[in-house]
């Protein structure tokens, strides 16, 4: 039986849209909406959608960086919810957070070495000698060499400043890693090292990671299972096999179809969908997805469809998929 | 393959430097490839291998200084562009030449509406009345796919989403039939549905009006989808040119070899993926020797000292390394 590290329970982000001369709330992004999902310890969970699902701001509230409207996070067993400073600084010593632009969070005045050292200061964790020895080590691990700990951010390319990205992240021993687009500005030569690195790492260090990206071919290659989100909620989630192979979801079918593949022999059966996705500030009623969907049908429209369990470890939300339904 | 016709664009030995205070940078450097009437041509390789210096000095919109087109000659039906005037070039652009970039945006006045902009594309270059460059507006954004073309006409470009922008980018680029459309990363900041949209958009357009395109991109997927004819790129210089079927079933360059390896694919699950060591380098940083020697898991002695020509395989397909060493050298 896999050990269940995280935990999150219909979590709920609205951000507030001011207006007007006194600057009143006139409105509310719906960032993310009843979002539930688990990871097991060990495993990567994927999390893909288009620009502006909710991803990001799913990821930050999982460490508290953004604080939920509502819902729940459960790590280790212990809800983080009414968690005070001090206990919240504990725990994210358990949990460290990759970004996609490593130039934009690495200070730029800053060495390596100061860079890397800063998260065991916060947590009061060793003596100067054996943080500075523990930030070669680190470099090492990451495929630098110690000698690059004199070094600022700008003499670095992209590939060698992620892998600074990763080695701050891992610092403090974490279990679990937070990796949010950590290669979408990457070429993709550089790409496939930095992506070899992680899953390295998550063997030798037994790391757990949830993996945000909107690249499905990278996020098949680095998941165990894979989330599916859209206009804030997740629609589907399952293993990484059977998503990829059978994908439920209308949406997630879509998805696929739309990738182009690196092969000029094949031409795929496109599901194009029709318009842009809606506005997260004025959802549609009914399925989020309805506007959208090939399969649309009247209830879709009206009624919102739960995500549930069509087959043992597979998760949907659509009314095709609904058992106790009219 | 014998043309009846000439090539619409034939670049020859285009050399395109940028001048700082640390000496000339050549960011494209001596690069020649033509494209035929109705073709897509794509252009792959990855940030900084000079893709986008490429097109701009095609456009004749490189900022000089630092920039400057060195040598070489960029003849579009037979007119060298390179000698032209800038009151010739302004003819030209928008007329027989199109370009559309990545983030429409930067290339949509943010002041005025999406009729007002197009209405006068059309009266300058087609010599259009108002009336009628409103009505061709009007019928374009309703080939490129919009909905509700009338209003949008009346909008300002902020008020449309990423994909429509990128939509009215290529219904202005088309709207005066160029016979050349220069397509810079297109797709790139668009999510995946909205940029199988956009390609089928684009393939649809390139056989309705047999316009030939020049695309972009970093993204091989996309390559494989809309492109006849491919060239790869590595710091400046081609390393292989190929129709694109022979591109990803054989390649040769052990640049584009890595490269293909390299990508996750959506249909398997590889363990581990391949990856070419090292960095990509700075352009002008490598004086001598294959620019892809220091990373190349084939180079021997000679690779870092001496530098490969354009060797000719078989039909159409070219490559830029020593193992692929030729009598014919297509880079004369
Ligand atoms: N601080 C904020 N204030 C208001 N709205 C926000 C804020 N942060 C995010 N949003 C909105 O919430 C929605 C979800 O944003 P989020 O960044 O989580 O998306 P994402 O899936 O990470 O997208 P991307 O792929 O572009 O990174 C978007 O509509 C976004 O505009
Ligand atoms: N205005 C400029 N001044 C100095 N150098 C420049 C300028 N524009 C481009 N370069 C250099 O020329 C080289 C080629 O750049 P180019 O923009 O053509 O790359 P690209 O292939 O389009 O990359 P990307 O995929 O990132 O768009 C780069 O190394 C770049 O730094
Ligand atoms: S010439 Fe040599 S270094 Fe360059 S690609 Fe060929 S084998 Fe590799
Ligand atoms: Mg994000
Ligand atoms: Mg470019």
């Amino acid at each position: 039986m896999p050990e269940i590290l995280l935990k999150v329970d219909n979590l709920k982000k609205y951000f507030p849209i001011s207006g007007g001369v006194f600057g009143k709330k006139v409105g509310d992004v719906r960032a993310v909406e009843e979002v539930s999902f688990f990871v097991n310890k060990g495993e990567t969970l994927g999390l893909v959608g288009e620009s502006g699902c909710g991803k990001s701001t799913t990821g930050r509230m999982l460490m508290r960086l953004i604080e939920p409207t509502a819902g729940e996070v459960v790590f280790e067993g212990n809800s983080l919810t009414n968690l005070n400073t001090t206990e919240l600084r504990k725990v994210r010593k358990d949990m460290q957070m990759v970004f996609q632009d490593p130039f934009a969070s690495l200070n730029p005045r800053h060495t390596v070495e100061k860079i890397l050292e800063e998260p065991l200061i916060v947590h009061g964790m060793g003596r100067k000698k054996e943080r500075k020895q523990k930030v070669k080590e680190m470099l090492e691990v990451v495929g630098l060499s110690s000698y690059h700990a004199n070094r600022y951010p700008h003499q670095f390319s992209g590939g060698q400043r992620q892998r600074i990205g990763i080695a701050r992240a891992l610092m403090t021993r974490p279990k679990l890693i937070i990796a949010d687009e950590p290669v979408s500005a990457l070429d993709v030569s550089i790409q496939s090292q930095v992506l070899n690195l992680l899953k390295d790492l998550q063997k030798d260090l037994q790391l757990t990671y949830i993996f945000i990206a909107h690249d499905l071919g990278v996020v098949k290659y680095i998941s165990d299972r894979v989330g599916v989100m859209y206009l804030g909620r997740l629609v589907e989630i399952t293993d990484t096999e059977k998503l990829y192979e059978n994908p439920l979801h209308p949406y997630t079918k879509a998805l696929l179809s739309a990738v182009p593949v690196p092969d000029p022999d094949i031409q795929k059966e496109r599901v194009l969908l029709e318009g842009d996705m809606p506005s997260p500030s004025n959802p549609p009623r009914g399925c989020a997805f309805h506007t959208r969907c090939t399969e649309c049908m009247d209830i879709c429209r009206t009624t919102r469809p739960q995500i549930r369990e069509v087959e043992p470890g597979h998760f949907a939300a659509c009314h095709l998929f609904q058992e106790s339904e009219k | 393959m014998v043309h009846a016709s000439a090539p619409v664009l034939d670049v020859r030995q285009l050399k395109t430097s940028f001048f700082s205070s640390g000496g000339e940078i050549p960011a494209v450097d001596k690069i020649s490839f033509s494209i035929n009437k109705g073709e897509i041509l794509g252009i792959v390789g990855e940030s900084g291998c000079g893709k986008s210096v490429t097109s701009l000095s095609i456009m004749k919109l490189i900022p000089q200084p630092p920039g400057k087109i060195v040598e070489g000659e960029i003849l579009l039906n037979g007119e060298d562009l390179v000698t032209a005037s800038e009151r010739r070039m302004r003819e030209i652009r928008g007329n027989d030449v199109a370009m559309i970039f990545q983030e429409p945006m930067t290339s949509l006045n943010p002041l005025f509406t999406i009729g007002n902009q197009m209405v006068e594309a059309l009266s300058i270059h087609k010599k259009l009345k108002k009336s009628q460059a409103s009505q061709q507006a009007i019928d374009m954004l309703k080939i490129v796919g919009l909905p509700r073309a009338e209003q949008i006409m009346k909008e300002y470009p902020h008020q449309l989403s990423g994909g429509m922008r990128q939509r009215v980018m290529i219904g202005m680029a088309l709207s005066c039939h160029p016979k050349l459309l220069i397509a810079d990363e297109p797709t790139t900041a668009l999510d995946v549905t909205i940029q199988a949209q956009i390609l089928s958009l684009m393939k649809d357009l390139n056989e309705q009006l047999e316009t030939a395109i020049i695309m972009i991109t970093h993204d091989l997927g996309v390559v494989a989808e809309i492109c006849r004819r491919v060239l790869v790129m590595y710091a400046g210089k081609i390393v292989e040119e190929a129709p694109v079927r022979t591109i990803f079933k054989n390649p040769k360059h052990p640049y584009t070899l890595g490269l293909l390896k390299s990508i996750p694919d959506i249909r398997d699950r590889t363990e581990r993926l391949y990856s070419i060591p090292g960095n990509v380098p700075k352009p002008g940083s490598i004086k001598t020797g294959c620019r892809f020697a220091a990373r190349c898991e084939f180079a021997y002695d000679r690779c870092h000292h001496e530098s490969p020509r354009l060797y000719q395989q078989e039909k159409g397909h070219r490559v830029r390394c020593f193992l692929h060493e030729t009598e014919e050298i297509a880079d004369a």
